[in-house]
């Protein structure tokens, strides 16, 4: 299976060392964009090819790697990075999140609480949180290094002035470790809370060419106003498979009368629920 | 005892320029700048386009790194010198005890965010983290500046120029700060909107005990609103005083020259 | 209160040629507190530059211009801003305001400038706009719009809103009505009472004589005149 014409996990080892090096910096200033020389992909950009830099750099050959996109192991983006890193590394790979050495994600964090050992790398499209109200990058960075981060709530205040409520659903602003502030990546704000995790986090920006972190065990806070609290908000429903009401769920249209149900987006979560025996509205219905 | 002695504060100057100097290449900016400016205080600052005082202008308010001189401004009691202090306390005071005003009133504002957003900015900036208090004050200082309580959700593209520019003054003043600078505020506007921007300001000045730095070609502007008054030529300050008697008995013939060739002030 | 010696004023025409014409040479005055002093002269004797000069207008060439012990032909700009703000008060001829604000708020001005509140200083300014006969439905209006005697009315009742231990007069009387005029020297008459030093120039020939108690005329400072 493994294309010998490559070199293990497609990127030469310089290119490695340099990320790894990228890495380490994220990692002992959580929180901070590092820049790194990120190189072309055989994939377009919007396709992970952030994360899959950052995979490529951590991968050992004894690593056995998860690949989920919107929580799911099955979806094309996932499937076909999967199957890029098992031509290139010949690693084991996995749909079972705790099996999963490394995970590399796009729009989602398993429901299944991550344990240290682990790492998840993240897909991201655009690092920077401050990028909604500040579109000059020289100001953004002057931004962070001076710690102004007014604007963030300014973000926040407008969604309040226009819906009642902050209405932010995704890549919802965190403040890392008292410091800098980051775009988690458009995870659902439901997820957030799971980003203090024991797991190592990295995040790879392959366009914008930053990768952040989030060491094991570090504090994450969602940016909120006292009288407007953060809340990690999700669908009000049961999972119509599982019956799971803890997990993050999708909405999914059934026919053309206006039918629909509720799913785990996280499948390895809701098919393992599902092996345990429980079961939600739509399979005793089909019952 | 070698402590700064505690300065009386209606002794010490608010802000203390020396020597200031800015230069483009051989080209001078502005050269031997020197003033003090005291706590209540208005000045104005005249010229021609190119006499440099927007040069000046922006490196009073460390918009621009000067070449030399010093920008010595209050802080807590003891003149510090701005233009050398680190930027981060800098733009601390530029968001706190000073306040900038934009000649075009989209420089100063931001266009995509609701008249209550920019004005609740500079609060969210310093600390603030109650969306009732921030809100409460922005509407607030929207009264102050006459903009109705009902266009607080709008965003500034929705508003006329004179509207715009009373909403950039609010953002700036909501933190209370000492120092205003403003550069051509009510260029641009029809006469009748200056007049009631004219009015406003200086009821703010009084009411808050502001001193400001206003740059401005409108001669009837600073009559109006400045106690003193600097005229620049090529970079120098060719004359400086009370701004009625350098209106009235200029000394410098390019004084004498500006006042006559404008229609009566 | 008001002490003048050796004053002189040259005005440089750099436009012209850099002419430069003598006005005034050796002017010299004393105003104690109480006393009323009018200057006097032909037309272009130079009664105005001299008051100009008292109020720090125009720069003095060369002498002494002492106020309540601060000699303003040398003062810093800011000594001679709160020498105007506590001590000295000028009513000219012309009312030069922001447009747009309220009569009352104009009037109230200089006893808001030295610390009154907002309300009490308003009181004082109503008080004296009913005195010198402003309809009260023009007070919240902007005096911009006024006739020339309205104006000249406000333009006093904010000289005299707030109570300046030295005041100068240009023309107080002039274009005003018959009852107007009798509150205005009524005014000055007060002012004097409680101990004001005032310098004032009147055409009007019987208020003169009415509210002065010397004349100075100031024909005798003009260079030409070689005292």
């Amino acid at each position: 299976m493994t294309a010998t014409d490559y070199n293990f996990a497609y990127l030469d080892e310089q290119t490695k060392r340099m990320i790894r090096r990228t890495i380490l910096k994220a990692l002992a200033i959580p929180g901070y964009q590092a820049p790194f020389a990120s190189r072309e992909m055989p994939m377009p950009y919007g396709w992970g090819t952030g994360g899959v830099q950052v995979t490529a750099a951590v991968l050992t050959p004894e690593d056995r790697l998860k690949v989920i996109d919107q929580g799911a192991d099955d979806t094309t983006n996932a499937v076909s990075i999967r199957r890029f890193f098992a031509r290139t590394a010949g690693v084991a790979t996995t749909e079972a999140t705790t099996e999963a050495t490394v995970i590399q994600t796009r729009h989602r964090i398993p429901e299944t609480p991550l344990t240290e050992g682990q790492i998840l790398v993240y897909q991201v499209p655009i690092p920077e949180p401050l990028r909604f109200l500040e579109p000059r990058e020289t100001e953004t960075r002057k931004m962070h290094s001076l710690e102004e981060y007014g604007l963030m709530h300014v973000k926040l205040y407008e969604d309040i002035a226009r819906h009642g409520a902050i209405a932010t659903a995704y890549a919802y602003p965190v403040k890392v470790e008292g410091r800098y502030v980051m775009d988690p990546s458009p995870i659902p704000k439901f997820d957030n809370p799971k980003l203090c995790s024991p797991a190592i986090q990295l995040f790879g920006a392959g366009r914008e060419q930053r990768i952040y972190a989030l060491p094991p065990h570090c504090s994450v806070v969602s940016l909120d106003f006292e009288d407007h609290p953060f809340e990690p908000s999700k669908a009000d429903a049961a999972c119509g498979l599982c019956g799971a009401t803890d997990s993050y769920l999708d909405e999914v249209i059934t026919d053309d009368e206006g039918g629909r149900m509720f799913l785990c987006s996280d499948t390895d979560y809701c098919a393992g629920r599902q092996a345990a025996g429980h079961r939600g509205a739509a399979q005793e219905d089909a019952a | 005892m070698n402590a700064p002695a505690p300065v009386v504060a209606s002794d010490a100057p608010l802000l203390r320029v020396r020597g200031l100097e800015k230069r483009y290449g051989a080209r001078i900016g502005c050269a031997a700048v020197s003033f003090d400016l005291w706590p209540g205080e208005v000045m104005g600052i005249v010229g021609e386009s190119g006499s440099g005082k927007s040069t000046l202008l922006g490196c009073l308010a460390g918009h621009m790194a000067p070449d030399a001189g010093e920008v010595l401004f209050d802080v807590g009691g003891v003149l510090r010198d701005t233009a050398r202090m680190a930027e981060a306390e800098r733009r601390r005071l530029a968001r706190t005890d000073w306040a900038f005003v934009h000649q075009h009133a989209h420089e100063g504002l931001r266009m995509g965010v609701s008249a209550g957003g920019n004005v609740g900015e500079r609060l969210m900036a310093v600390g603030a983290r109650h969306y009732g208090d921030i809100r409460a004050q922005a509407l607030d200082w929207l009264g102050r500046v006459e903009i109705a309580a009902d266009r607080i959700d709008d965003r500034p593209t929705a508003f006329s120029g004179g509207m715009r520019q009373r909403l950039q003054i609010a953002r700036n003043l909501v933190t209370g700060p000492r120092l205003v600078f403003m550069d051509e505020p009510t260029g641009g506007l029809d006469v009748s909107v200056q007049a009631r921007l004219l009015d406003l300001l200086r009821g703010l000045v009084r009411e808050m005990g502001l001193s400001a730095i206003i740059v401005t070609h409108d001669l009837a502007v600073v009559r109006l609103l400045a106690d003193r008054l600097m005229v620049m030529k090529d970079g120098l300050v060719v004359e400086q005083g009370l701004t009625d008697q350098v209106l009235d008995d200029p000394q410098h013939a390019y004084t004498q020259l500006l006042v006559a060739s404008v229609l009566q002030v | 209160m008001i002490e003048i010696d050796g004053l002189s004023k040259t005005f440089t025409l750099h436009n012209q040629g850099g002419a430069v014409i003598e006005v005034m040479r050796g002017a010299a005055l004393r105003v104690a507190p109480g006393e009323c002093v009018a200057l006097t002269g032909a037309s272009g004797a130079g009664k105005s530059t001299l008051m100009r000069m008292i109020y720090g207008n125009y720069r003095a060439a060369a002498g002494r211009i002492e106020i309540d012990g601060l000699d303003v032909a040398r003062a810093s700009p800011r000594e001679i801003l709160a020498l105007r703000r506590r001590t000295l008060g000028y009513v000219s001829q012309f009312l030069r305001v922001v447009p747009r604000v309220p009569t009352v708020d104009v009037v109230a001005e200089p006893c808001r400038a030295v610390g009154l509140d907002a309300e009490a200083a308003r009181e004082r300014a109503r008080a004296l706009l009913a005195r010198l006969n402003i309809p009260e439905r023009l007070w919240a209006l902007s005096p911009t719009t006024f006739s020339g005697g309205e104006q000249q009315r406000v333009n006093i009742a904010r000289g005299f809103a707030h109570e300046y231990p030295a005041l100068l007069l240009d023309e107080p009387t002039a274009s005003l009505d018959a009852a107007n005029r009798a509150v205005v020297l009524a005014l000055i008459e007060q002012a004097k009472a409680r101990g004001a030093a005032v310098v004032g120039i009147f055409h009007d020939a019987a208020a003169r004589v009415q509210v002065c108690d010397r004349e100075i005329d100031v024909s005798a400072f003009s260079p030409g005149a070689a005292a």
